[in-house]
């Protein structure tokens, strides 16, 4: 049925399709309405689940690492500070291979206090073993959080579905949201392939010596290995039912395009519609979205880039003393190709600066006039003092 | 696409206008975005909240800076916040006031349309409370044609259950009563 939700509705109408039997959260600042909506769920009987409250975002995860290992669904939802304080936790999710599915609403990190959309804390969290799948509009939100599940607990790795804050969290728009009935044909009930039974008694997270614990860490690269070809089938499972797709990444009008701009988020909505501008004109200008970052598609995205004159990468986001890192992640994926085309990298919307079409255009604009990149990162829309 | 930016107070049911026209927008089968002012709100402060609505997909995820309509809920505003602010030419200014529409283009010295309800007492008398944000939706409907009143009525009765009569009466009335000023 179509209704018109904020995205953080989006995102609690896909939790309480996903049939999720443990919500956890901490429901304070940079908290957003997401576990507001559950919690309602919780205790009106619209969902079949509990809803723990506890004291901090560490202790969010904690709990649903207990619960996922008795082997019920989990989720939580936080953003900013709130996944920082989770850090430890999030490596033992991905080592304790946990499926749990996460709502993270990229805010900005603090200090100063920010709650407006930046990335940069959610790409802190790259390396901890982690799917990442970024979205641009609500419709995509809600169903990627049904998606998660399934690709998580195919390759026993946890998901983080990443949103941006206000731009999705807080915009109302229209979305379908899906019978339960296709949801319950899309999404079976998990079957962990281990778990807490009295009657099967083991133990877990043991002492794991040198000579396992390198094996252990080498699954877990082979299990996002596995994601990458899981992605599409997950995919096509989907599109059959619901007559939508995503794609790990998608390409707008690259064939031809000599500039090919690269985005996530919501920026990539807008770079749609600037793209379409610069098109009417002539200009030979592709997209390339990139919604799967971990793990990153490189061959995929190798196959769109490798042929463009140059590629411009906006990054919502920084890495100090390094650069975008997206632009990282894109140089890293190109740089062992024979020929490729130099990586552009700008620095745009940082703490919730507006990232508007005309600053879309205006880095386009920017990279068609240099020969080579200035640096790694150029800082876009800066005050003058 | 028209871009519609709302000015009240904090607790006055800017957000709720904005659902409720993208509601009655995609029961058109039309677009519509709506989002408040990102940031933290306090009770009685002025805040703004925006619409997009179009025949089209809505792709752009950016501010509001030059709407085509404004719609201030809160009379107190005027003058107190410049309303008028980006509004662009050939716009459309609506205000809950009980001066007249000329009056208020005086007052503000703006010389594009302006659309005038008392919206307070419409609410007053139809509600018992003087939120404005469902009857000013009546005198939006009337300045810009952009859904029909009738498109109105499902998302209000859901969202307001037994109380979505009166706001129904309510937004009907501002529609009636509502005076017009052309651009000058």
């Amino acid at each position: 049925m179509k209704r018109v939700v904020e995205g953080s509705e989006a995102v609690a109408e896909a939790v309480r399709l996903a049939r999720v039997n443990v919500i956890s959260a901490y429901p304070i600042t940079p908290q957003t309405h997401i576990v507001e909506f559950l919690s309602e769920y919780c205790a009106n009987g619209t969902m079949d689940a509990r809803f723990l409250r506890v004291e901090s975002e560490h202790s969010a995860l904690a709990a649903l690492i207990g619960t996922a290992t008795t082997g019920v669904r989990s989720f939580t939802a936080t953003s900013g500070q709130g996944l920082a304080l989770m850090h430890e936790l999030l490596h033992w999710t991905s080592g304790a291979r946990l499926p749990i599915v996460m709502a993270e609403v990229n805010r900005a990190l603090a200090p100063g206090w920010n709650i407006w959309v930046d990335q940069t804390d959610s790409l802190a969290q790259r390396d901890t073993g982690w799917i990442q799948l970024y979205c641009e509009d609500s419709q995509e939100v809600l169903d990627t959080i049904i998606q998660a599940y399934r690709l998580g607990e195919l390759v026993d790795l946890p998901v983080m579905v990443v949103l941006d804050a206000f731009f999705l969290s807080h915009t109302y728009e229209p979305v379908d949201v899906p019978d339960q009935k296709l949801v319950d044909d899309y999404l079976p009930s998990w079957e962990p392939k281990f778990q807490l039974d009295t009657e099967k008694p083991c133990a877990f997270g043991p002492l794991v010596t040198p000579a396992f614990y390198m094996e252990m860490r080498h699954a877990i690269a082979g299990a996002m290995e596995d994601a990458l070809e899981v992605f599409p089938r997950v995919e096509d499972e989907f599109e059959k039912i619901f007559d939508r797709r995503y794609g790990e990444i998608e390409a707008v009008s690259c064939n031809d395009a000599e500039i090919i701009l690269v985005t996530s988020g919501t920026a990539t909505s807008t770079s749609r519609l600037v793209v379409e501008n610069l098109r009417a004109k002539g200009e030979k200008v592709g997209l390339l979205k990139i919604k799967l970052f971990r793990p990153f598609p490189v061959e995929l995205v190798r196959k769109v880039l490798a042929p463009a004159k140059k590629v411009a990468v906006i990054d919502r986001n920084f890495s100090f003393g390094a650069s975008g890192i997206f632009a990282q992640e894109i140089r890293a994926a190109l740089c062992n190709t024979m020929k490729h085309p130099p990586v552009f990298g700008y620095v745009a919307g940082i703490g919730g600066r507006d990232v508007t079409a005309d600053v879309i255009e205006d880095i386009y604009r920017r990279a068609k006039a240099s020969d080579f990149p200035e640096g790694e990162s150029v800082w876009v829309g800066l005050q003058e003092n | 696409m028209i871009e519609i930016r709302w000015h009240g107070r904090g607790g006055q049911g800017a957000v709720t206008s904005v659902e409720m026209l993208a509601l009655a927008a995609i029961e058109e089968g039309k677009y519509a975005q709506g989002f408040p002012s990102f940031g933290p709100e306090r009770r009685g402060a002025p805040v703004v909240a925006f619409n997009r609505v179009d025949n089209h997909r809505i792709k752009i995820r950016s501010g509001v800076y030059e709407p085509d309509v404004v719609v201030v809920l809160d009379a107190s505003l005027v003058g107190l916040v410049n309303v008028a602010e980006g509004l662009k030419p050939g716009g459309v200014l609506i205000v809950n006031t009980s001066k007249s529409p000329e009056e208020i283009k005086k007052e503000m010295n703006f010389r594009g349309a302006v659309t005038a309800v008392d919206a307070s007492k419409i609410a007053r008398e139809e509600l018992g409370v003087p939120i404005t944000n469902t009857t000013m939706l009546g005198a939006v409907i009337r300045a810009t044609k952009l859904v029909k009143i009738e498109s109105s009525e499902g998302p209000l009765k859901e969202r307001f259950g037994r109380l979505a009569q009166r706001n129904i009466n309510a937004l009907k009335r501002a529609y009636d009563e509502s005076k017009v000023a052309k651009a000058t």
